[in-house]
Protein backbone atom coordinates (compact mmCIF):
# COMPACT_ATOMS: atom_id res chain seq x y z
CA UNK A 1 0.00 0.00 0.00
CA UNK A 2 1.51 3.35 -1.02
CA UNK A 3 1.82 6.32 1.28
CA UNK A 4 0.23 9.58 0.20
CA UNK A 5 2.83 12.21 1.15
CA UNK A 6 1.94 15.83 1.65
CA UNK A 7 4.46 18.55 0.76
CA UNK A 8 2.74 21.33 2.66
CA UNK A 9 3.64 21.30 6.32
CA UNK A 10 1.34 24.15 7.35
CA UNK A 11 -1.69 22.67 5.66
CA UNK A 12 -0.89 19.29 7.19
CA UNK A 13 -0.48 20.80 10.66
CA UNK A 14 -3.85 22.45 10.25
CA UNK A 15 -5.49 19.21 9.09
CA UNK A 16 -3.83 17.26 11.89
CA UNK A 17 -5.28 19.66 14.44
CA UNK A 18 -8.74 19.55 12.88
CA UNK A 19 -8.77 15.77 12.70
CA UNK A 20 -6.94 15.09 15.98
CA UNK A 21 -4.32 13.07 14.15
CA UNK A 22 -0.55 12.91 14.57
CA UNK A 23 1.82 14.07 11.89
CA UNK A 24 4.98 12.38 10.62
CA UNK A 25 7.47 14.82 9.13
CA UNK A 26 10.27 13.31 7.04
CA UNK A 27 13.30 15.48 6.28
CA UNK A 28 15.28 14.13 3.38
CA UNK A 29 18.19 15.02 1.15
CA UNK A 30 17.88 11.95 -1.03
CA UNK A 31 18.02 12.46 -4.79
CA UNK A 32 14.56 12.53 -6.37
CA UNK B 1 -0.51 12.08 8.27
CA UNK B 2 2.86 11.97 6.45
CA UNK B 3 4.67 15.07 5.22
CA UNK B 4 7.82 15.07 3.11
CA UNK B 5 10.37 17.87 3.31
CA UNK B 6 13.30 17.87 0.90
CA UNK B 7 16.30 20.03 1.74
CA UNK B 8 16.35 21.55 -1.75
CA UNK B 9 12.63 22.34 -1.80
CA UNK B 10 11.99 23.33 1.82
CA UNK B 11 15.20 24.56 3.48
CA UNK B 12 13.17 26.86 5.74
CA UNK B 13 11.38 23.86 7.25
CA UNK B 14 14.72 22.36 8.23
CA UNK B 15 15.53 25.51 10.19
CA UNK B 16 12.04 25.80 11.63
CA UNK B 17 12.12 22.26 13.04
CA UNK B 18 15.86 22.17 13.86
CA UNK B 19 16.54 19.34 11.44
CA UNK B 20 20.34 19.25 11.33
CA UNK B 21 20.87 15.94 9.61
CA UNK B 22 19.14 13.71 7.10
CA UNK B 23 17.21 11.63 7.30
CA UNK B 24 15.40 13.13 10.26
CA UNK B 25 11.87 12.03 11.05
CA UNK B 26 9.66 13.80 13.56
CA UNK B 27 6.42 12.66 15.09
CA UNK B 28 4.24 15.58 16.09
CA UNK B 29 1.04 15.37 18.05
CA UNK B 30 -2.18 16.82 16.68
CA UNK B 31 -1.28 20.19 18.24
CA UNK B 32 1.98 20.27 16.32
CA UNK B 33 4.21 19.52 19.31
CA UNK B 34 7.25 17.40 18.56
CA UNK B 35 7.11 14.23 20.63
CA UNK B 36 9.66 11.93 18.99
CA UNK B 37 12.70 12.54 16.78
CA UNK B 38 14.67 10.03 14.74
CA UNK B 39 17.99 11.12 13.26
CA UNK B 40 19.67 8.72 10.85
CA UNK B 41 18.59 5.78 8.77
CA UNK B 42 16.97 2.59 10.03
CA UNK B 43 16.18 -0.63 8.22
CA UNK B 44 12.47 -1.18 7.61
CA UNK B 45 11.92 -3.54 10.53
CA UNK B 46 13.54 -1.12 12.97
CA UNK B 47 11.75 1.86 11.44
CA UNK B 48 8.42 0.08 11.83
CA UNK B 49 9.28 -0.62 15.47
CA UNK B 50 10.40 2.99 16.03
CA UNK B 51 7.18 4.30 14.52
CA UNK B 52 5.05 2.12 16.76
CA UNK B 53 7.02 3.19 19.82
CA UNK B 54 6.46 6.75 18.69
CA UNK B 55 2.72 6.27 18.42
CA UNK B 56 2.83 4.78 21.89
CA UNK B 57 4.71 7.86 23.05
CA UNK B 58 2.10 10.17 21.52
CA UNK B 59 -0.66 8.36 23.40
CA UNK B 60 1.39 8.26 26.60
CA UNK B 61 2.06 12.00 26.49
CA UNK B 62 -1.69 12.58 26.22
CA UNK B 63 -2.03 10.37 29.32
CA UNK B 64 -3.92 7.81 27.24
CA UNK B 65 -2.02 5.00 28.91
CA UNK B 66 -4.34 2.21 27.85
CA UNK B 67 -3.96 3.38 24.24
CA UNK B 68 -0.18 3.54 24.57
CA UNK B 69 0.28 0.04 25.96
CA UNK B 70 -0.80 -1.91 22.84
CA UNK B 71 1.68 0.03 20.66
CA UNK B 72 4.51 -0.85 23.03
CA UNK B 73 3.22 -4.40 23.38
CA UNK B 74 3.31 -4.90 19.62
CA UNK B 75 6.95 -3.81 19.50
CA UNK B 76 7.86 -5.84 22.60
CA UNK B 77 6.40 -8.98 21.00
CA UNK B 78 6.39 -8.70 17.20
CA UNK B 79 9.53 -6.55 17.04
CA UNK B 80 11.27 -7.97 20.10
CA UNK B 81 14.54 -8.43 18.20
CA UNK B 82 14.55 -4.92 16.79
CA UNK B 83 16.57 -2.09 18.32
CA UNK B 84 13.42 -0.96 20.09
CA UNK B 85 12.38 -4.21 21.79
CA UNK B 86 13.90 -3.29 25.16
CA UNK B 87 12.59 0.28 25.07
CA UNK B 88 9.11 -0.92 24.20
CA UNK B 89 9.18 -3.50 26.98
CA UNK B 90 10.14 -0.78 29.45
CA UNK B 91 7.46 1.65 28.34
CA UNK B 92 4.81 -1.05 28.09
CA UNK B 93 5.35 -1.64 31.79
CA UNK B 94 5.37 2.07 32.57
CA UNK B 95 2.13 2.53 30.62
CA UNK B 96 0.54 -0.34 32.52
CA UNK B 97 1.70 1.07 35.84
CA UNK B 98 0.52 4.55 34.89
CA UNK B 99 -2.91 3.20 33.96
CA UNK B 100 -3.35 1.06 37.07
CA UNK B 101 -0.99 2.50 39.71
CA UNK B 102 -0.24 -1.13 40.50
CA UNK B 103 3.42 -1.08 41.50
CA UNK B 104 3.60 -4.88 41.46
CA UNK B 105 3.94 -4.79 37.66
CA UNK B 106 7.36 -3.15 37.92
CA UNK B 107 9.49 -5.89 39.52
CA UNK B 108 8.52 -8.55 36.94
CA UNK B 109 9.20 -5.98 34.25
CA UNK B 110 12.71 -5.41 35.59
CA UNK B 111 13.28 -9.18 35.64
CA UNK B 112 11.96 -9.54 32.08
CA UNK B 113 14.28 -6.81 30.85
CA UNK B 114 17.27 -8.36 32.61
CA UNK B 115 16.51 -11.72 31.07
CA UNK B 116 15.81 -10.59 27.52
CA UNK B 117 18.02 -7.51 27.22
CA UNK B 118 20.78 -7.83 29.85
CA UNK B 119 23.09 -5.24 28.30
CA UNK B 120 20.43 -2.69 27.47
CA UNK B 121 20.19 0.76 28.98
CA UNK B 122 16.48 0.01 29.48
CA UNK B 123 17.37 -2.91 31.75
CA UNK B 124 19.60 -0.56 33.69
CA UNK B 125 16.81 2.00 34.01
CA UNK B 126 14.59 -0.71 35.50
CA UNK B 127 17.12 -1.75 38.19
CA UNK B 128 15.38 0.25 40.95
CA UNK B 129 12.20 -1.78 40.37
CA UNK B 130 13.85 -5.16 40.90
Amino acid sequence: MGVSWSRDVDQSLSEAKEQGRPLLLDFSAAPA
Amino acid sequence: MPVEAHIKEHPAWFKRFDAVWTPTVLLLDSDGRERVRLEGYLLKNDFDAWLRCGLGRLAFMKKKFTDAEPWYDEVATRFADSHFGAEATYWRGVARYSATHDHTVLAPLAAELQEKYPGSVWSEKAIPWG
